[in-house]
């Protein structure tokens, strides 16, 4: 987190002093959905897989193994089964799409579908305090996690 | 730990796709000290479900187990010290429960399996532990016991208990029972928290399924307060708070309106099913 928040300044800095556009975060609201998914970064800073794969496994973050069985993670007790495997994943969803899920899956599915969206303030009611206006995962988790996932091909 | 043992196996070989076929609920009996329990019968009319199924029958081997042996069962130590409660005199009219109910075994019978009813007074639906606090104040002269305090849980189980066996069964047309039976329903189809999901997100559209370690049930409210192996006795609003929180919502009071609804229609989706109290859980 530290790193990636020193590279992010390094870069703002780099980019500032060669006059180039500042590459900001998208905003929850601001995600656009289109026909193929999401097609830009929510950063402009590529995800980091390795990060990724944690965000994926922690209880307090992703916590995509309480739905989700993947093999790639075999040595992680207990993975749920409330959502299809993730294995090959990236083989059958193009990235936009892949990015769309994970912003909010209601978009890609149905309203029904029990997957949270996460990065999304389209959410239940009453949320706890230290929720309120906030997403699940950070802009720059959704590319992390997005980048593992791109690593879980048939 | 036996299940824990295949998925690892299975996961290790590439074989993760069984978890869905382990997590079926079983196929099996239950019968505590010769009392034969109702596990799984036909639902009733309006039921999202064709059978409702007690969480019972998705626990493992061993949990289902201590359940069926009730010198085993540590709940039944909170029975106990319940049973000593009732022969407590309690506030300042030197009465105990007993004073006015005798023998539990007879006077309590059924209550489990009919509560929560409309209480005329109140003009809203009461629940066991709201109806000890009544007696308490009203009949008495004792303080209402706060929510999970002083005994409140053992006397709930001690009481629950001696419906052990009956099915449950609501009377909604008692007083304003049905809509309090509708508001229960918006509450246990609502979404709720920054994960976005209803009670019927894991109870009725995954149940069965695994999330993470646990088995989902139809979250069934017939054997509580239940014994959870890895926490102890746990009164239902306990159970209702917590899998709220899950959400990361915020929680909402116990034995508040939206509580009673819920534990009003909740209870109506276990018809059928005998009480278990006090069931054994993981
Ligand atoms: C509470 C349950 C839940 C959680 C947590 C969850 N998902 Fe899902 N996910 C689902 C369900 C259910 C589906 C299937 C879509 C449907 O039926 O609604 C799904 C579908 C998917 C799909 C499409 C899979 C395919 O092959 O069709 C991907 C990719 C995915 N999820 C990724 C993730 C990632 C990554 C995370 C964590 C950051 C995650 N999910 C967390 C429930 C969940
Ligand atoms: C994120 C998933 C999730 C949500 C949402 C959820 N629960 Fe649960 N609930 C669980 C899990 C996991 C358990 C433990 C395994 C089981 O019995 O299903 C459980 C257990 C229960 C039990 C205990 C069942 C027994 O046999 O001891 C009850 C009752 C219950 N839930 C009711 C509810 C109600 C009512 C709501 C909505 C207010 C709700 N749950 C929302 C996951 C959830």
């Amino acid at each position: 987190m530290d790193r990636r928040n020193k590279f992010v300044m390094t870069m703002a800095g780099a980019m500032m002093l060669s006059g180039a556009a500042f590459a900001s975060e998208v905003t929850p609201d601001a995600v656009e959905f289109t026909d193929d998914g999401v097609t830009m970064s929510l950063t402009g800073v590529a995800g980091d897989p390795a990060a990724g794969a944690e965000v994926f496994k922690s209880r307090k973050l992703g916590n995509c193994l309480a739905c989700h069985a993947n093999a790639d993670m075999a040595n992680e007790l207990f993975h749920g089964d409330v959502g299809p495997e993730l294995d090959g994943a990236a083989s059958r969803w193009e990235e936009p799409m892949l990015r769309a899920i994970l912003v909010n899956s209601k978009q890609i599915f149905t309203d029904e579908t029990i997957m949270p969206g996460f990065y999304s303030l389209d959410v239940g009611k009453n949320v706890r305090e230290s929720s309120i206006g906030k997403t699940i995962l950070t802009a720059q988790q959704v590319e992390d996690v997005l980048a593992y996932l791109g690593t879980l091909k048939e | 730990m036996k299940r824990l043992l295949i998925a690892g196996v299975a996961l290790a070989t590439g074989l993760a796709a069984t978890a869905g076929a382990i997590a079926d609920p079983v196929d099996d009996t239950l019968e505590i000290d010769g009392t034969p329990i109702v596990t799984r019968t036909a639902a009733p009319e309006g039921h999202p479900f064709d059978e409702v199924l007690s969480g019972w029958l998705f626990r493992e081997a061993e949990t289902r187990d201590v359940s069926r042996d009730s010198f085993e069962n540590p709940g039944m130590i909170a029975v106990e010290d319940g049973e000593t409660l009732w022969n407590t005199v309690m506030g300042s009219e030197g009465k105990s429960c007993a004073t006015c109910h005798d023998d539990a075994a007879v006077s309590m019978k059924g209550v489990g399996a009919s509560f929560p009813k409309w209480d005329a007074d109140s003009q809203k639906p009461i629940n066991v532990e709201l109806q000890i606090n009544k007696c308490l104040t009203e009949q008495m002269g004792a303080e209402a016991i706060g929510f999970n305090k002083k005994g409140q849980r053992e006397l709930t189980a001690y009481i629950k208990h001696q419906s052990l066996g009956m099915p449950v069964k609501l009377d909604l047309s008692e007083g304003e029972m049905q809509s309090w039976w509708d508001k229960g329903k918006d509450v246990y189809y609502a979404r709720t928290g920054q994960l976005n999901l209803a009670c019927a997100s894991c109870h009725e559209v995954a149940m069965g399924k695994m999330i993470r370690a646990d088995h989902l049930s139809q979250g069934q409210v017939n054997g509580f307060p239940t014994y959870r192996l890895k926490s102890g006795l746990t009164s239902l609003h306990q159970r209702f708070r917590g899998c709220i929180r899950d959400t990361r919502a915020e929680q909402p009071k116990a034995f508040s309106d939206d509580l009673m609804a819920l534990e009003t229609y909740v209870t109506w989706r276990g018809t059928g099913l005998s009480v278990e109290t006090p069931a054994v859980r993981q």
